[in-house]
């Protein structure tokens, strides 16, 4: 059975005037229709660069230097621009981290859902409003007519990522990828968006991609999960798998990093260390600085991501057998 | 909106009341209006006469509440040259300077809104790279050299355009305009076109860099995302969002392109109100170079208003503190 999305040995690199930085290092992943999948990783580890590789929007110098991307059926990364642009909001949809920066300011929240189905749909005008409206009933905004002649502005937080939310699913996408979308919300407006884009997924059979530096989040919305670390995939494997057992030291440490309940006064765990800069990515495993469990082999030799149990589970350690 | 508006008129009359004290300050600091008024056989006794008779020994407060007094009521004192009141001979000349800045500002507004985006865009290109550096020489070269040049080559050598006046104009409820007459609008082209050279590269950079700014935003990102035509990211997101900080210079700059139409007025013998200017100061006519700057108070502070309101419709969270 042919994948919604494959991703095959991906490399991004950003071409500096000193040279070229690799952000991304030969990833590979698949998502089947319908599926969800979580992408989690510190600040820095190309989860952000991965979705946008994706609809080939990385910021300049960045660029796709390697691998392919295949959606549909269509090769992304070879496809001219137009085409690109004619699947962009309309059959992957993107929502992003800050929902107080995503939406135009100046323009009213009614144009800036009408513009990206007259963008993609040969419909009336009139006919795109209705399809905003009954968008905006979908994610729950009481009195749409009313908000679609206000600005951004005019709406909370949590308001504005529902209609970001609305304005993903105005073309009725087969893929969502979904950056950071709760990390600028209060926790109560997490959870209710969180709720809102499984439910979404559920009913309307999207894929969904997941980016995101939390792993309770990750835990509750998604089928399977990646774990990154500097530009590489560390650990893989089916969500529930991954969270109760998890293999690579980096995976273990980010779970022990929850916040869970504990006594008052104790000291939350950290990862020792700090993501390594692209500029000055470790030899051997990248990861064998923060390590506890590190050996000499650890600092010279890269590991391989390769299955360590019967579920689909890779792992990319030398120490884990 | 209104009581945005309210607001506004009132910073505006205070903003009058300190050109108004500047101005009735100078005018009692340069010269003695005495000794221009009155011929050299006159006694000093006699002139102090004169002096009690026009209030000029009265206290500094008396003088100054007696100045606004009058200029609330549009008399702004006599200009000496003309024997007429200032404010008469102001009005007159005005036209002439009003016409000149309104092609100068549709120059710049044609010429670097259009400029500046597309090296916001394509930054990279020769004609952005161009532009950027023509822009560059084109600060450092003061207006009356610009305007020297341009009656070189397009007056003397070329012999296309008049250098200088402002040839036929027409006279249309009082106002004396030179857009309805070819020839007018001939005599119209050098000066503004050195006039707007002042200001050109400064507005270019300025709509290059706010609309560079813009373009990195995560509303323009989130817009590419929509799958959207690049056209409309760029003329409606990117743009409008452009103009808002491009309006407020605008504004402020408009005032200011009013000062520099003494050089050029001077340069191209453009009978407006910075010429009259000029000749005002030379002949220490204290009265009108007062109520030339009264005036010039005026066309400012209205400038400025009209922009800010304009502000208002563009930006839609002014509009909203207005109306609360």
């Amino acid at each position: 059975m042919r994948h919604l999305l494959e991703v095959k040995d991906l490399e991004v690199k950003f071409a500096l005037w000193f040279g070229e930085l690799t952000a991304i290092d030969g990833i590979s992943f698949t998502l089947d229709r319908g599926e969800r999948l979580g992408i989690v990783g510190e600040s820095g580890a190309g989860k952000s660069v991965t979705g946008f590789a994706i609809i080939n929007l990385i910021s300049k110098p960045g660029y796709i230097s390697a691998g392919q991307i295949l959606f549909e059926g269509q090769e992304l990364n070879r496809l001219p621009e137009d085409e690109m642009r004619s699947i962009r909001g309309n059959r992957i949809s993107m929502i992003f981290q800050d929902p107080m920066m995503t939406l135009n300011p100046v323009l009213t929240i009614g144009t800036q859902m009408i513009e990206t189905v007259l963008a993609h749909e040969n419909v009336s005008k009139s006919e795109a409003v209705d399809i905003a409206l009954d968008k905006l009933k979908k994610v729950h905004i009481p009195s749409p007519e009313k908000r679609i002649h206000q600005y951004p502005h005019e709406c909370s937080g949590g308001m504005r990522q529902r209609i970001v939310v609305a304005i993903a699913l105005l073309t009725n996408p087969a893929l969502i990828i979904a950056d950071e979308p709760t990390t600028a919300l209060d926790v109560t407006i997490q959870a209710e968006i969180m709720d809102l884009l499984l439910e979404l997924c559920e009913s309307e059979k999207m894929g969904l991609i997941l980016i995101t530096h939390d792993l309770g989040v990750v835990s509750q919305i998604t089928e399977k999960v990646i774990v990154m670390y500097a530009g590489k995939i560390v650990e893989s494997g089916a969500t529930q798998s991954v969270v109760q057992d998890p293999k690579h030291p980096y995976t273990r440490g980010l779970l022990k990093a929850i916040p869970g309940i504990i006594p008052p006064g104790s000291r939350l765990y950290q990862i020792p260390g700090m993501m390594p800069n692209l500029t000055e990515i470790p030899q051997g495993c990248s990861f064998h600085p923060r390590c506890t469990i590190s050996e000499s082999i650890c600092s010279t030799e890269v590991p391989a991501l390769i299955s360590k149990d019967q579920h689909h589970r890779m792992v990319a350690c030398h120490m884990v057998k | 909106m209104f009581a945005f508006i309210v607001r506004r008129i009132i910073q505006a009359i205070l903003v009058m009341l300190v050109i108004g004290l500047v101005g009735f300050v100078i005018q009692h600091q340069i010269g003695d209006p005495i000794r221009d008024l009155v011929g050299e056989r006159v006694t000093p006794a006699e002139r102090e006469v004169i002096r009690d008779q026009l209030g000029l020994n009265d206290p500094f407060y008396v003088q100054y509440f007696r100045f606004v007094k009058n200029a609330c009521q549009g008399d702004l004192g006599l200009s000496f040259f003309y024997k007429k009141p200032a404010l008469k001979v102001i009005v007159s000349k005005a036209p002439a300077t009003i016409e000149l800045v309104i092609v100068t500002a549709l120059i710049l507004i044609i010429i670097s809104i259009p400029a500046g985006i597309y090296s916001a865009i394509y930054p990279k290109s020769w004609f952005s790279r161009i532009v950027m550096a023509a822009s560059t020489i084109g600060v450092a070269i003061p207006v009356f050299l610009t305007a020297i040049a341009l009656i070189y080559l397009f007056g003397v050598e070329l012999n296309w355009l008049p250098s200088y006046g402002r040839g036929e104009t027409v006279n249309i409820w009082g106002w004396e305009s030179g857009f309805f007459t070819w020839d007018g609008l001939k005599h119209l082209i050098l000066p503004s076109v050195s006039l707007s050279s002042i200001m050109l590269p400064l507005f270019i950079r300025l709509v290059r860099a706010e609309m560079m700014e813009v373009l990195e935003t995560e509303y323009i990102k989130f817009a590419w995302a929509k799958g959207l035509h690049r056209e409309r990211v760029w003329y409606i997101h990117a743009f409008k969002n452009t103009l808002l900080p491009v309006i407020t210079v605008f504004g402020v700059q408009l005032g200011i392109l009013f000062a520099f139409t003494i050089l050029t007025e001077t340069v191209f013998q453009w009978q407006g109100m910075g010429f009259m200017f000029l000749e005002a100061v030379e002949r220490s006519d204290t009265s009108l170079l007062v109520a030339y700057l009264v005036v010039v108070g005026v066309i400012f502070v209205v400038v400025n208003t009209v922009v800010d309101i304009v502000y208002g419709f563009v930006n839609p969270m002014v509009r909203i503190a207005g109306t609360k």
